[in-house]
């Protein structure tokens, strides 16, 4: 049974704007799973309605087998939310505000627990400081901590890494792995494709309140995956010759460089023709490399192609 | 269900020990303002007036003005701190954190009332202290005299957790205390009987709940009453069980608190 079950979840806020329409998703025990789309797509909407912050215009979910209506207490003690928002109690300490809330979840004081949290976090030092007095970064993490205080199963993280620096950012990923460990599962958003990438297990795809892609990452960026084929010419060329219009070849570094962008998913790649074409038109080239296009150009792509196709 | 399972008494504590919090944080001011205030009254109404104003039914005018002061402070504390207790997190957003754990309405009210209702009756014992250092005070029914103070501070209390909850801007939290309640506690017979009124005003101030509620306060200070205590009591607990009702609803549909 999937951690958590979104069915036929629509959302129309009273301004008469429609966020999410028809989502349908399961999360899967222990994953780590990216939600990734454009501003505006409905990411945080949906994380919200099942945090219970949102309230849902028609669908169901449930969260470890338990509605998150009709029995919202069980289902909102599995989780824990770091909203995208950084919003603290600035005249709270850390300890304080995190102490807190493992309060609100109904849970029994545990100053180990929460010292081994603060001290995975960096916040140790920290603990008898106002919130005020934190930066953006530490307050992130502080928010990391408070969704933490109470053990939750399931972790959202609704753009953990904005207007964050290189180092947190590795700390983060280091933590939500470790949380994987534990059997913890994690739902993130981002817009930074890498992050994605790097962390994922599996992505979905969310695009104008509608999910439009949901896959293994790995199995996405071999279905998905582009490849450039870089030629370094002998010569610089003026302009790629006629006779090979069709391969759509790109000329770059002051005409020393013939890119070709090919589909392997396709059954020819095409580089066969290419080389034959070149050699018949006289070029030479003393180097080659191929490139895997990023996540991100996949990512790109995949929004593009959504907005000509609606 | 869930619904049906035991209560979250570690979040009803969590959130009243947050909002008790910051009275301890700013104990001095919140412990100073009403003791500068209760002697400003009695130097000015106690004093000045009193001088003149010898007695009202036989109880002198110093003492007399007590339950009234403390009537005043009660109802402004109880509005102001409630309705400030939920409307800051709605506010600042962290009210994200009360929405996404499992808490239900009730516990939600209990922890911001009873810690709004907790500070105002601290309050208003403060100034009950404060007067003991200008006039000899005399409670006949001290029983009666808590139980109204409790009565009174949890209805305001809930009141104002009404207003925090509909505010949708500092000005309209500030719009009720002071256009309705301050008017209404002033005119309510805090520093007179309404039976020193003329017939008129006398029956114009009937129509004022606060009335009811400093008149049966008094009752317990010195034994007289305004209106009868019944009358007072039943006025006190329909307003508290409007004030419940329009919280009720305001959680079963979320207004304001979820889009
Ligand atoms: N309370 C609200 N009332 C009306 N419309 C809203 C409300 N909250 C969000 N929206 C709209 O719903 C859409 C989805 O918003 P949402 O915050 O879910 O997007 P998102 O994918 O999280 O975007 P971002 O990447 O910018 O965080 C947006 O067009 C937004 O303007
Ligand atoms: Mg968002």
């Amino acid at each position: 049974m999937p951690i958590i079950s979104i069915s036929k979840l629509s959302k129309t806020y009273t301004s008469g704007f429609t966020a999410l329409s028809g989502i349908d998703l399961a999360i899967e025990r222990g994953e780590i799973f990216a939600l990734l789309g454009p501003n505006g797509a409905g990411k945080s909407t949906l994380i919200n309605i099942v945090c219970g912050i949102v309230t849902p215009s028609s669908g169901t979910v449930t969260v470890d087998g338990h509605d998150i209506a009709a029995d919202y207490r069980a289902a909102r003690r599995a989780i824990g939310l770091v909203p995208q928002e950084l919003t603290t109690d600035a005249f709270e300490t850390v300890l304080n505000t995190v102490s807190f809330s493992r309060g609100l979840f109904g849970l029994r004081p545990d100053p180990a627990h929460i010292e081994r949290i603060l001290r995975a976090l960096s916040l140790w030092d920290k603990r008898d400081s106002r919130l005020m007095t934190l930066s953006g970064g530490m307050k992130r993490r502080v928010l990391i901590a408070k969704a933490l205080s109470h053990e939750p199963r399931v972790l959202f993280l609704d753009e953990p890494t904005a207007g964050v620096d290189v180092e947190l950012r590795q700390d983060m990923w280091r933590l939500v792995r470790d949380l994987r460990q534990q059997g913890v599962t994690v739902i993130l958003t981002t817009h930074y494709i890498e992050e994605a990438e790097e962390m994922a297990d599996r992505i979905g795809v969310i695009r104008r309140g509608q999910i439009i892609l949901v896959e293994e990452k790995a199995a996405l960026m071999r279905k998905l995956g582009r490849k450039q084929l870089t030629l370094q010419l002998q010569a610089p060329i003026p302009a790629v010759p006629p006779e090979l219009s069709d391969y759509e070849l790109a000329l770059a570094g002051d005409g020393r460089e013939l890119i070709y962008t090919y589909d392997t998913r396709a059954e020819r790649t095409g580089i066969t023709g290419l080389l034959t074409g070149l050699a018949a038109a006289g070029i030479q080239f003393s180097d080659l490399h191929t490139e895997q296009s990023s996540l991100e150009d996949i990512f790109v792509g995949l929004v593009r192609e959504g907005e000509t196709r609606a | 269900m869930s619904e049906t399972m035991s209560m979250n008494w570690p979040a009803v504590r969590a959130i009243y020990r947050f909002e008790m919090g910051r009275f301890w944080r700013t104990a001095g001011q919140s412990i100073l303002a009403p003791v500068i205030s209760t002697t400003l009254y009695f130097v000015v109404f106690g004093a000045a007036i009193g001088s003149r104003v010898s007695a009202v039914d036989d109880v002198p005018y110093g003492l007399f003005i007590v339950p009234g002061l403390i009537m005043l402070s009660l109802l402004t504390q109880s509005i102001s701190n409630a309705s400030f207790g939920i409307y800051f997190p709605r506010f600042a957003g962290t009210i994200y954190e009360i929405l996404s754990a499992p808490i239900s309405p009730l516990e939600v009210v209990l922890g911001f009332v009873g810690a709004a209702a907790s500070k105002s009756i601290l309050i208003g014992l403060i100034i009950l202290a404060t007067s003991a250092l200008f006039v000899p005070l005399r409670i006949d029914h001290p029983v009666w005299m808590i139980g109204f103070l409790l009565l009174t501070a949890v209805t305001f209390s809930l009141f104002g957790f009404v207003i925090g909850l509909w505010a949708d801007g500092f000005e309209k939290l500030q719009l009720v205390p002071l256009l309705v309640v301050t008017p209404l506690t002033f005119l309510g017979g805090s520093f007179y009987a309404i039976s020193m009124l003329p017939p008129f005003w006398h029956a114009v101030s009937l129509i004022n709940p606060v009335v009811y509620l400093i008149s049966a306060f008094r009752w317990a200070f010195f034994g007289k009453a305004d209106v009868s205590i019944a009358i007072s009591l039943g006025m006190t607990a329909l307003f508290l069980v409007i004030c419940l009702g329009l919280v009720t609803y305001i959680f079963r549909t979320g207004y304001r608190l979820k889009s």
